[in-house]
């Protein structure tokens, strides 16, 4: 083998399919930073709408430009580091929490064949990624040395691990009418309904459960400011807490993502017919994800916050019993009527 | 290949290096973090051994709930840090035992398949094939070792029944809100609505 094949091997093996890969991550990555810049723009819109308010309207034309004035200020800010805090585990939190709301894009399509990583497990990856968002949240909690971080981070650990059971079980159902658990075959097996119609109990028990996993109102005990100041990030200034801040966000439009994959047909339209299939299918997606983000900042703007044993006695004795009660149902149906996919 | 054998390497450093500091670890908290750090690498040599479903089910089961567990009990335990440390030298023998019974124990295994490589492929498994290791791992739990399957069931059940009959217990005079009573209640059971007439007081 001579020097200039070993070079032109290398080229076409590694280099250039590194790049390739480098190229997809960061156009994903942009996207959803953007994506989660303006969701926090639009949650202060929504809310200022319900609530009879302008909301922000000076940075920019309709205060388009608001999130880049709130993140240059973030960024120009000192970070504090308390004193008796563990420093090492302190900041090692917010870049966990971050990277982990990001890491999950790697495997999400956004239309046929447009996935950086079509892996046969995506939607146990996606599963593994989300349970473990609740390190970021505990790290937090224990490194900051502080009574209202820890209360909010054992809050928050109590509640993630128990919505995480019935998402597991809702999941299983999709997964049950599917046969496969990779994400592009979960999408595609919508194509004649989706899931929402067949599913719906089971729709609703997901999308709640991703109220409760993302810790957002009306669950958003960890952070209750009326009793915990904020909870789990009291501590956090500049940068690392603008890091919980993005990860929060992200992990928000990721649940939107998953809902709209496993029950909204993902970047499928409606119905395959004329007007619906000629907008492209990452419109379709990203319309879906925003209908559903739209839904989390509706409940933000309505409902008030849970008593702390009424959320445990929602995701104990309702959700999960009842999406137990539904994993066997649909396997009871699918092998009555012999619809089980092969 | 090569970029295999880095990441295998990469893997296997990483796991042998936290599971090392999660003994030698001063911190219990550290420790159990370490030992997080070991499980996600396990994780990622399952991947690499082409076991997606056993890496993701480590990473879900293990560190996403096991652990977490852990952490919490870790966290609010009070413990003494110096005390802790004092005996580990008594502990020593013991342990160092345990790792020669484990290790040993390996080494039969290892050398069973090196001295003898017939007697794994004997075992009337279904080769794999095209399917995905979930489906083959579902159709040999579901299918040949389905005793086993549901007796790990029972004994998962069993033990937790006799966590919650060990930590339950009815105290007296502790005030429950009753969900159903409370949803039964309508505003005639609860409000009235009086006239007052002005000036006359009460």
């Amino acid at each position: 083998m001579t020097e200039g094949m070993m070079t032109e091997g290398f080229w076409q093996g590694y280099a250039w399919p590194t790049i390739i890969i480098l190229a997809q991550i960061m156009a994903v990555v942009t996207v959803v930073l953007i994506a989660v810049a303006y969701l926090t723009f639009a949650e202060r819109k929504v809310l200022a709408m319900a609530q009879l308010r302008k909301g922000p309207n000076v940075v920019g034309p309709f205060g388009l430009l608001q999130p880049f004035a709130d993140g240059l200020k973030l960024l120009t800010k000192e970070t504090i580091i308390p004193a008796g805090a563990n420093p090492v585990v302190f900041l090692a939190a917010p870049i966990l929490t971050f990277a982990l709301a990001l890491m999950a894009w790697a495997v999400i399509p956004f239309g046929e064949g447009a996935v950086i990583s079509d892996i046969n497990v995506g939607v146990l990856y996606l599963f593994a990624i989300s349970s473990l968002g609740v390190y970021g949240v505990i790290m937090a909690g224990w490194a900051s040395n502080s009574r209202y971080a820890f209360l909010g981070a054992l809050r928050s650990a109590a509640q993630m691990v128990s919505y995480e059971v019935s998402i597991g079980f809702v999941i299983i159902t999709v997964l049950l009418c599917v046969g496969s658990l990779n994400l592009t075959d979960i999408v595609m097996a919508q194509k004649t309904i989706w899931f929402a119609v067949p599913l719906f109990p089971m729709f609703v028990v997901f999308f709640i459960s991703a109220l409760a996993e993302t810790n957002r109102s009306p669950f958003d005990l960890p952070e209750g400011e009326s009793e915990l100041v904020a909870g789990y990030f009291v501590e956090y200034s500049s940068m690392s807490f603008a890091l919980f801040y993005l990860g929060e966000y992200a992990q928000m439009i990721l649940m939107s993502a998953m809902t709209s994959i496993l029950f909204l047909g993902g970047w499928l339209p409606p119905a395959d017919i004329a007007p619906f299939n000629w907008i492209p299918g990452p419109i379709w997606f990203a319309a879906k994800i925003a209908a559903c983000l739209f839904v989390f900042l509706w409940v933000r703007a309505t409902l008030p916050r849970y008593r702390y044993d009424q959320l445990m006695r929602l995701g104990w004795k309702v959700f999960l019993p009842l999406s137990l009660f539904w994993v066997v149902a649909t396997a009871g149906v699918l092998v009555a009527f012999d619809w089980v996919p092969k | 290949m090569i970029v295999q054998t880095l990441a295998f390497y990469l893997f296997a450093g990483l796991a042998v290096a936290s599971a090392f500091m999660v003994i030698a670890a001063r911190n219990p908290v550290h420790s159990v973090l370490f030992l997080i750090l070991a499980f996600v690498n396990a994780a990622g040599l399952f991947v690499l051994l082409g076991a997606e479903f056993l890496a993701m089910m480590l990473v879900v089961v293990y560190v996403g709930a096991v652990a977490v567990l852990f952490l919490f009990v870790v966290m609010m335990l009070d413990i003494n840090f110096a005390e802790l440390r004092q005996g580990v030298l008594q502990y020593l023998p013991v342990g160092g035992l345990i790792g020669l019974v484990l290790l040993v124990e390996l080494l039969l295994v290892v050398g069973t398949w090196v001295a003898a490589p017939g007697i794994v492929a004997s075992d009337p498994t279904p080769a794999p094939g095209d399917l995905s290791n979930t489906e083959a791992l579902g159709r040999l739990l579901f299918t040949k070792y389905v005793y086993f399957f549901q007796a790990s069931g029972m004994i998962l059940l069993v033990a937790m029944v006799g966590a919650i009959v060990l930590t339950l217990r009815s105290r007296e005079g502790v005030r429950r809100q009753s969900i159903a009573r409370q949803n039964a209640r309508t505003r005639a059971d609860t409000l009235e609505i009086r006239k007052v007439q002005s000036g006359t007081g009460g």
